[in-house]
Protein backbone atom coordinates (compact mmCIF):
# COMPACT_ATOMS: atom_id res chain seq x y z
CA UNK A 1 0.00 0.00 0.00
CA UNK A 2 1.36 3.45 -0.90
CA UNK A 3 1.07 5.91 1.96
CA UNK A 4 0.53 8.83 -0.42
CA UNK A 5 -2.94 7.58 -1.27
CA UNK A 6 -4.11 7.91 2.30
CA UNK A 7 -2.34 10.94 3.73
CA UNK A 8 -3.95 13.44 1.33
CA UNK A 9 -7.57 13.19 2.46
CA UNK A 10 -9.04 16.22 0.76
CA UNK A 11 -8.05 19.11 -1.48
CA UNK A 12 -10.11 22.26 -1.92
CA UNK A 13 -9.81 25.40 -3.99
CA UNK A 14 -11.49 28.40 -2.35
CA UNK A 15 -12.57 31.09 -4.75
CA UNK A 16 -15.45 32.86 -6.39
CA UNK A 17 -14.96 31.08 -9.69
CA UNK A 18 -12.72 33.78 -11.11
CA UNK A 19 -10.12 33.04 -13.77
CA UNK A 20 -7.34 32.91 -11.21
CA UNK A 21 -9.28 30.33 -9.19
CA UNK A 22 -9.61 28.14 -12.27
CA UNK A 23 -5.92 28.49 -13.00
CA UNK A 24 -5.07 27.39 -9.46
CA UNK A 25 -7.45 24.44 -9.83
CA UNK A 26 -5.74 23.40 -13.06
CA UNK A 27 -2.27 23.68 -11.50
CA UNK A 28 -3.43 21.59 -8.55
CA UNK A 29 -4.90 18.90 -10.79
CA UNK A 30 -1.70 18.78 -12.82
CA UNK A 31 0.34 18.45 -9.63
CA UNK A 32 -1.84 15.60 -8.36
CA UNK A 33 -1.63 13.68 -11.62
CA UNK A 34 2.16 14.11 -11.64
CA UNK A 35 2.31 12.66 -8.14
CA UNK A 36 -0.14 9.89 -9.01
CA UNK A 37 -2.59 10.94 -6.28
CA UNK A 38 -6.24 10.43 -7.04
CA UNK A 39 -7.82 12.65 -4.38
CA UNK A 40 -10.54 14.69 -6.13
CA UNK A 41 -10.25 18.49 -6.15
CA UNK A 42 -13.23 20.35 -4.70
CA UNK A 43 -14.00 23.92 -5.73
CA UNK A 44 -15.64 25.94 -2.93
CA UNK A 45 -17.42 29.09 -4.13
CA UNK A 46 -19.69 29.83 -1.17
CA UNK A 47 -18.52 32.98 0.64
CA UNK A 48 -19.55 31.74 4.08
CA UNK A 49 -17.67 28.52 3.52
CA UNK A 50 -14.62 30.47 2.34
CA UNK A 51 -14.82 32.75 5.39
CA UNK A 52 -14.92 29.65 7.60
CA UNK A 53 -11.31 29.11 6.63
CA UNK A 54 -10.40 32.71 7.52
CA UNK A 55 -9.47 33.44 3.92
CA UNK A 56 -10.03 36.94 2.55
CA UNK A 57 -7.94 36.90 -0.59
CA UNK A 58 -8.82 34.31 -3.16
CA UNK A 59 -7.89 31.91 -4.62
CA UNK A 60 -6.78 29.77 -1.70
CA UNK A 61 -5.60 26.18 -1.56
CA UNK A 62 -6.72 23.89 1.26
CA UNK A 63 -5.12 20.50 1.85
CA UNK A 64 -6.47 18.24 4.59
CA UNK A 65 -8.60 21.15 5.86
CA UNK A 66 -5.54 23.30 6.30
CA UNK A 67 -5.06 26.54 4.36
CA UNK A 68 -1.64 26.22 2.75
CA UNK A 69 -1.79 29.23 0.41
CA UNK A 70 -4.04 32.18 -0.34
CA UNK A 71 -4.12 35.16 -2.65
CA UNK A 72 -1.73 33.53 -5.11
CA UNK A 73 -1.98 31.41 -8.21
CA UNK A 74 0.53 28.69 -7.47
CA UNK A 75 2.63 26.96 -10.08
CA UNK A 76 2.45 23.18 -10.47
CA UNK A 77 5.83 22.79 -8.75
CA UNK A 78 4.70 24.90 -5.79
CA UNK A 79 1.67 22.68 -5.30
CA UNK A 80 3.82 19.54 -5.55
CA UNK A 81 6.14 20.92 -2.85
CA UNK A 82 3.21 21.66 -0.56
CA UNK A 83 1.71 18.22 -0.99
CA UNK A 84 5.10 16.58 -0.42
CA UNK A 85 5.55 18.63 2.76
CA UNK A 86 2.19 17.57 4.17
CA UNK A 87 2.84 13.96 3.24
CA UNK A 88 6.22 14.21 4.98
CA UNK A 89 4.62 15.48 8.19
CA UNK A 90 2.20 12.55 8.15
CA UNK A 91 4.95 9.98 7.67
CA UNK A 92 6.86 11.31 10.69
CA UNK A 93 3.89 11.24 13.03
CA UNK B 1 19.43 69.77 -5.65
CA UNK B 2 16.80 71.60 -7.67
CA UNK B 3 18.54 70.38 -10.84
CA UNK B 4 18.54 66.76 -9.72
CA UNK B 5 14.88 66.92 -8.81
CA UNK B 6 13.96 68.51 -12.14
CA UNK B 7 15.84 65.74 -13.90
CA UNK B 8 13.95 63.05 -11.95
CA UNK B 9 10.61 64.72 -12.57
CA UNK B 10 11.03 65.56 -16.25
CA UNK B 11 13.27 62.87 -17.66
CA UNK B 12 13.00 59.85 -15.36
CA UNK B 13 9.33 60.09 -14.39
CA UNK B 14 7.95 62.38 -17.09
CA UNK B 15 10.06 60.70 -19.79
CA UNK B 16 10.64 63.81 -21.89
CA UNK B 17 13.37 61.84 -23.72
CA UNK B 18 10.74 59.38 -24.91
CA UNK B 19 8.63 62.25 -26.20
CA UNK B 20 11.62 63.59 -28.15
CA UNK B 21 12.51 60.10 -29.40
CA UNK B 22 9.00 59.38 -30.72
CA UNK B 23 8.97 62.83 -32.34
CA UNK B 24 12.30 62.17 -34.08
CA UNK B 25 11.17 58.75 -35.28
CA UNK B 26 8.00 60.23 -36.76
CA UNK B 27 10.02 62.96 -38.47
CA UNK B 28 12.44 60.33 -39.83
CA UNK B 29 9.45 58.53 -41.30
CA UNK B 30 8.79 61.67 -43.27
CA UNK B 31 5.85 62.82 -41.16
CA UNK B 32 5.29 66.43 -40.23
CA UNK B 33 4.72 66.62 -36.50
CA UNK B 34 3.19 70.07 -36.70
CA UNK B 35 0.26 68.50 -38.54
CA UNK B 36 -2.64 67.95 -36.13
CA UNK B 37 -3.13 64.29 -37.02
CA UNK B 38 0.53 63.51 -36.66
CA UNK B 39 0.66 65.46 -33.40
CA UNK B 40 -2.20 63.33 -32.08
CA UNK B 41 -0.35 60.19 -33.16
CA UNK B 42 2.83 61.50 -31.53
CA UNK B 43 1.02 62.09 -28.23
CA UNK B 44 -0.73 58.70 -28.42
CA UNK B 45 2.42 56.64 -29.07
CA UNK B 46 4.47 58.52 -26.49
CA UNK B 47 1.80 58.38 -23.79
CA UNK B 48 0.95 54.69 -24.24
CA UNK B 49 4.61 53.69 -24.01
CA UNK B 50 5.20 56.00 -21.04
CA UNK B 51 2.23 54.72 -19.07
CA UNK B 52 3.00 51.07 -19.82
CA UNK B 53 6.58 51.55 -18.57
CA UNK B 54 5.39 53.39 -15.46
CA UNK B 55 2.73 50.75 -14.81
CA UNK B 56 5.14 47.84 -15.08
CA UNK B 57 7.78 49.39 -12.82
CA UNK B 58 5.25 50.70 -10.30
CA UNK B 59 3.05 47.62 -10.06
CA UNK B 60 6.12 45.41 -9.69
CA UNK B 61 7.51 47.43 -6.79
CA UNK B 62 4.11 47.93 -5.18
CA UNK B 63 3.17 44.26 -5.44
CA UNK B 64 6.45 43.31 -3.82
CA UNK B 65 5.61 45.56 -0.87
CA UNK B 66 2.00 44.34 -0.84
CA UNK B 67 3.11 40.73 -0.53
CA UNK B 68 4.00 41.61 3.07
CA UNK B 69 0.47 42.81 3.82
CA UNK B 70 -2.17 40.27 2.75
CA UNK B 71 -5.62 41.22 4.11
CA UNK B 72 -5.47 38.29 6.51
CA UNK B 73 -2.45 39.88 8.17
CA UNK B 74 -3.90 43.40 8.01
CA UNK B 75 -6.93 42.08 9.86
CA UNK B 76 -4.79 40.65 12.64
CA UNK B 77 -2.78 43.87 12.99
CA UNK B 78 -5.94 46.01 13.07
CA UNK B 79 -7.67 43.90 15.69
CA UNK B 80 -5.00 44.94 18.20
CA UNK B 81 -5.92 48.64 17.98
CA UNK B 82 -8.90 50.67 19.18
CA UNK B 83 -10.37 54.11 18.56
CA UNK B 84 -9.02 56.73 16.21
CA UNK B 85 -5.63 55.02 16.07
CA UNK B 86 -7.28 51.98 14.52
CA UNK B 87 -8.94 54.18 11.88
CA UNK B 88 -5.70 55.89 10.96
CA UNK B 89 -3.91 52.56 10.77
CA UNK B 90 -6.71 51.09 8.65
CA UNK B 91 -6.46 54.00 6.23
CA UNK B 92 -2.68 53.55 6.04
CA UNK B 93 -2.86 49.78 5.58
CA UNK B 94 -5.50 50.37 2.90
CA UNK B 95 -2.74 51.89 0.79
CA UNK B 96 -0.50 48.80 0.91
CA UNK B 97 -2.95 45.90 1.18
CA UNK B 98 -3.79 44.34 -2.18
CA UNK B 99 -7.52 44.62 -2.65
CA UNK B 100 -9.87 44.26 -5.58
CA UNK B 101 -13.60 44.74 -5.50
CA UNK B 102 -14.08 41.05 -6.33
CA UNK B 103 -12.90 40.15 -2.83
CA UNK B 104 -14.85 42.85 -0.98
CA UNK B 105 -17.33 40.34 0.43
CA UNK B 106 -14.79 37.92 1.93
CA UNK B 107 -12.94 40.97 3.23
CA UNK B 108 -16.03 42.41 4.82
CA UNK B 109 -16.89 39.08 6.39
CA UNK B 110 -13.34 38.62 7.62
CA UNK B 111 -13.04 42.09 9.15
CA UNK B 112 -16.48 42.09 10.77
CA UNK B 113 -16.33 38.57 12.15
CA UNK B 114 -12.97 39.38 13.71
CA UNK B 115 -14.77 42.04 15.75
CA UNK B 116 -13.33 45.03 13.93
CA UNK B 117 -15.72 48.00 14.26
CA UNK B 118 -17.47 49.23 11.11
CA UNK B 119 -15.52 52.49 11.27
CA UNK B 120 -12.24 50.66 10.80
CA UNK B 121 -13.55 48.50 7.97
CA UNK B 122 -14.81 51.56 6.14
CA UNK B 123 -11.66 53.59 6.70
CA UNK B 124 -9.95 50.70 4.94
CA UNK B 125 -12.57 50.47 2.18
CA UNK B 126 -12.37 54.18 1.39
CA UNK B 127 -8.60 54.48 1.41
CA UNK B 128 -7.91 51.24 -0.44
CA UNK B 129 -9.08 52.22 -3.94
CA UNK B 130 -8.52 55.96 -3.53
CA UNK B 131 -4.94 56.16 -2.36
CA UNK B 132 -2.03 53.89 -2.96
CA UNK B 133 1.65 54.14 -3.69
CA UNK B 134 0.85 54.09 -7.39
CA UNK B 135 -1.25 57.23 -7.22
CA UNK B 136 1.47 59.00 -5.23
CA UNK B 137 4.13 58.32 -7.85
CA UNK B 138 1.85 58.88 -10.85
CA UNK B 139 0.54 62.21 -9.57
CA UNK B 140 4.09 63.28 -8.76
CA UNK B 141 5.19 62.56 -12.32
CA UNK B 142 2.42 64.67 -13.81
CA UNK B 143 1.58 67.38 -11.30
CA UNK B 144 4.66 67.54 -9.11
CA UNK B 145 5.57 66.18 -5.71
CA UNK B 146 3.56 68.69 -3.65
CA UNK B 147 0.33 67.69 -5.35
CA UNK B 148 1.14 63.97 -5.05
CA UNK B 149 1.85 64.13 -1.32
CA UNK B 150 -1.12 66.38 -0.56
CA UNK B 151 -3.44 64.09 -2.55
CA UNK B 152 -2.40 61.04 -0.55
CA UNK B 153 -2.64 62.93 2.73
CA UNK B 154 -6.14 64.26 2.00
CA UNK B 155 -7.27 60.83 0.78
CA UNK B 156 -6.20 59.37 4.12
CA UNK B 157 -8.01 62.18 5.97
CA UNK B 158 -11.26 61.38 4.12
CA UNK B 159 -10.85 57.70 4.94
CA UNK B 160 -10.38 58.39 8.66
CA UNK B 161 -13.20 60.94 8.90
CA UNK B 162 -15.51 58.80 6.76
CA UNK B 163 -14.97 55.79 8.98
CA UNK B 164 -15.60 57.89 12.08
CA UNK B 165 -18.86 59.28 10.69
CA UNK B 166 -20.07 55.76 9.90
CA UNK B 167 -19.20 54.72 13.46
CA UNK B 168 -21.35 57.51 14.89
CA UNK B 169 -24.23 56.81 12.52
CA UNK B 170 -24.79 53.50 14.36
CA UNK B 171 -25.17 51.35 11.29
CA UNK B 172 -24.41 47.98 12.87
CA UNK B 173 -27.88 46.76 11.89
CA UNK B 174 -27.09 47.52 8.27
CA UNK B 175 -25.01 44.43 7.65
CA UNK B 176 -26.45 41.61 5.57
CA UNK B 177 -26.97 38.23 7.21
CA UNK B 178 -24.21 36.78 5.10
CA UNK B 179 -21.75 38.88 7.12
CA UNK B 180 -23.37 38.40 10.54
CA UNK B 181 -23.58 34.63 10.35
CA UNK B 182 -19.99 34.09 9.40
CA UNK B 183 -17.68 32.49 11.94
CA UNK B 184 -14.26 33.95 12.63
CA UNK B 185 -10.99 32.18 12.03
CA UNK B 186 -7.43 33.33 12.03
CA UNK B 187 -5.00 31.66 9.72
CA UNK B 188 -1.26 31.72 9.50
CA UNK B 189 0.41 33.79 6.89
CA UNK B 190 2.21 31.31 4.68
CA UNK B 191 5.88 32.11 4.70
CA UNK B 192 7.08 33.55 1.44
CA UNK B 193 10.71 33.77 0.52
CA UNK B 194 12.35 36.38 -1.69
CA UNK B 195 11.75 34.35 -4.84
CA UNK B 196 8.05 33.83 -4.00
CA UNK B 197 7.60 37.56 -3.56
CA UNK B 198 9.34 38.33 -6.85
CA UNK B 199 7.12 35.72 -8.51
CA UNK B 200 4.05 37.30 -6.95
CA UNK B 201 5.13 40.77 -8.06
CA UNK B 202 5.77 39.54 -11.61
CA UNK B 203 2.40 37.80 -11.85
CA UNK B 204 0.60 40.87 -10.49
CA UNK B 205 2.42 43.12 -12.93
CA UNK B 206 1.52 41.02 -15.97
CA UNK B 207 -2.07 40.55 -14.85
CA UNK B 208 -2.58 44.24 -14.13
CA UNK B 209 -1.07 45.15 -17.49
CA UNK B 210 -3.38 42.71 -19.26
CA UNK B 211 -6.41 44.00 -17.37
CA UNK B 212 -5.63 47.70 -17.60
CA UNK B 213 -4.16 47.94 -21.11
CA UNK B 214 -7.51 48.52 -22.86
CA UNK B 215 -8.27 51.32 -20.38
CA UNK B 216 -4.90 52.89 -21.10
CA UNK B 217 -5.61 52.87 -24.84
CA UNK B 218 -9.03 54.43 -24.32
CA UNK B 219 -7.67 56.92 -21.77
CA UNK B 220 -4.76 58.00 -23.96
CA UNK B 221 -7.08 58.13 -26.97
CA UNK B 222 -9.39 60.54 -25.16
CA UNK B 223 -6.34 62.43 -23.90
CA UNK B 224 -4.98 62.80 -27.46
CA UNK B 225 -8.38 63.97 -28.62
CA UNK B 226 -8.56 66.64 -25.91
CA UNK B 227 -4.92 67.57 -26.49
CA UNK B 228 -5.21 68.35 -30.16
CA UNK B 229 -8.84 68.73 -31.11
CA UNK B 230 -10.94 70.19 -28.31
CA UNK B 231 -10.75 74.00 -28.20
CA UNK B 232 -9.11 75.40 -25.08
CA UNK B 233 -12.11 77.67 -24.51
CA UNK B 234 -14.47 74.73 -24.08
CA UNK B 235 -12.38 72.97 -21.46
CA UNK B 236 -11.47 76.16 -19.62
CA UNK B 237 -15.09 77.28 -19.73
CA UNK B 238 -16.57 74.08 -18.33
CA UNK B 239 -13.80 72.80 -16.05
CA UNK B 240 -11.78 75.95 -15.50
CA UNK B 241 -12.04 78.91 -13.14
CA UNK B 242 -15.09 80.37 -14.80
CA UNK B 243 -17.41 77.54 -13.79
CA UNK B 244 -17.90 77.34 -10.00
CA UNK B 245 -19.56 73.93 -10.38
CA UNK B 246 -16.73 72.35 -12.36
CA UNK B 247 -15.69 70.13 -9.46
CA UNK B 248 -19.22 68.85 -8.88
CA UNK B 249 -19.65 68.20 -12.59
CA UNK B 250 -16.34 66.34 -12.86
CA UNK B 251 -17.21 64.18 -9.84
CA UNK B 252 -20.65 63.26 -11.15
CA UNK B 253 -19.26 62.35 -14.58
CA UNK B 254 -16.49 60.29 -13.00
CA UNK B 255 -18.52 58.16 -10.59
CA UNK B 256 -20.23 55.73 -13.01
CA UNK B 257 -17.03 55.32 -14.97
CA UNK B 258 -15.04 52.24 -14.18
CA UNK B 259 -11.41 52.84 -14.69
CA UNK B 260 -7.96 52.61 -13.34
CA UNK B 261 -5.69 55.44 -12.30
CA UNK B 262 -3.39 54.51 -15.19
CA UNK B 263 -6.23 55.06 -17.64
CA UNK B 264 -7.42 58.35 -16.12
CA UNK B 265 -4.00 59.99 -15.88
CA UNK B 266 -3.70 60.85 -19.61
CA UNK B 267 -7.18 62.40 -19.57
CA UNK B 268 -6.35 64.40 -16.45
CA UNK B 269 -3.07 65.57 -17.94
CA UNK B 270 -4.69 66.72 -21.18
CA UNK B 271 -7.53 68.51 -19.38
CA UNK B 272 -5.08 70.36 -17.15
CA UNK B 273 -3.04 71.44 -20.17
CA UNK B 274 -6.20 72.84 -21.72
CA UNK B 275 -7.00 75.05 -18.78
CA UNK B 276 -9.04 72.86 -16.45
CA UNK B 277 -8.38 73.52 -12.79
CA UNK B 278 -6.20 71.08 -10.84
CA UNK B 279 -8.81 70.27 -8.20
CA UNK B 280 -11.45 69.66 -10.83
CA UNK B 281 -9.19 67.21 -12.64
CA UNK B 282 -8.23 65.42 -9.42
CA UNK B 283 -11.90 65.16 -8.39
CA UNK B 284 -12.59 63.44 -11.69
CA UNK B 285 -9.75 60.97 -11.11
CA UNK B 286 -10.81 60.23 -7.55
CA UNK B 287 -14.42 59.70 -8.61
CA UNK B 288 -13.43 57.25 -11.34
CA UNK B 289 -11.09 55.18 -9.16
CA UNK B 290 -12.97 55.23 -5.83
CA UNK B 291 -16.58 54.61 -6.79
CA UNK B 292 -17.67 52.40 -9.63
CA UNK B 293 -20.79 50.42 -10.39
CA UNK B 294 -19.17 46.95 -10.24
CA UNK B 295 -17.65 47.56 -6.81
CA UNK B 296 -20.88 49.06 -5.45
CA UNK B 297 -22.88 46.05 -6.67
CA UNK B 298 -20.41 43.77 -4.88
CA UNK B 299 -20.58 45.83 -1.71
CA UNK B 300 -24.37 45.76 -1.77
CA UNK B 301 -24.20 42.00 -1.13
CA UNK B 302 -22.55 42.63 2.23
CA UNK B 303 -24.28 45.81 3.41
CA UNK B 304 -27.82 47.16 3.30
CA UNK B 305 -28.91 50.14 1.13
CA UNK B 306 -28.82 52.71 3.94
CA UNK B 307 -25.21 52.07 4.83
CA UNK B 308 -24.28 51.82 1.15
CA UNK B 309 -25.89 55.21 0.54
CA UNK B 310 -24.01 56.74 3.47
CA UNK B 311 -20.74 55.29 2.15
CA UNK B 312 -21.37 56.71 -1.33
CA UNK B 313 -22.43 60.08 0.15
CA UNK B 314 -19.26 60.38 2.24
CA UNK B 315 -17.06 59.53 -0.73
CA UNK B 316 -18.77 62.04 -3.03
CA UNK B 317 -18.70 64.82 -0.45
CA UNK B 318 -15.06 64.11 0.36
CA UNK B 319 -14.03 64.12 -3.29
CA UNK B 320 -15.84 67.40 -3.95
CA UNK B 321 -14.28 69.06 -0.90
CA UNK B 322 -10.80 67.92 -1.90
CA UNK B 323 -11.45 69.17 -5.42
CA UNK B 324 -12.31 72.68 -4.24
CA UNK B 325 -9.39 72.71 -1.83
CA UNK B 326 -6.96 71.85 -4.64
CA UNK B 327 -8.48 74.53 -6.86
CA UNK B 328 -7.90 77.01 -4.06
CA UNK B 329 -4.31 75.87 -3.51
CA UNK B 330 -3.42 75.45 -7.19
CA UNK B 331 -1.29 78.64 -7.42
CA UNK B 332 0.93 77.28 -4.64
CA UNK B 333 1.16 73.73 -5.97
CA UNK B 334 1.99 73.89 -9.67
Amino acid sequence: MTPSQNTIKNIKILGSGCTNCNRLEQATKDALSKLGIETPVEHVTDFIEIARYGVMSTPALVINDRVVSYGRVLKVDDVINMIEKIKGEHNVS
Amino acid sequence: MRLIWDFIQNQLLGMKWLNDLVGKLLTLMGLDISNRWIASLHFFVYDVIKIVILLCVLIFIISYIQSFFPPERTKRILSRFRGLGANILAALLGTVTPFCSCSSIPLFIGFSSAGLPLSVTFSFLISSPMVDLGSLVLLTTIFGVKTGVLYVFLGLVIAVIGGTIIEHARMENQLEDIVLNAPSFDIDTPELNFRDRLDYAKTQMLETLKKVFPYILVGVGIGALIHNWIPQDWVAGILGGRNPFGVVLATIIGIPMYGDIFGTIPIAEALLAKGALLGTVLAFMMAVTTLSLPSLIMLRKAIKPKLLALFIGICILGIILIGYLFNLLQPYLI
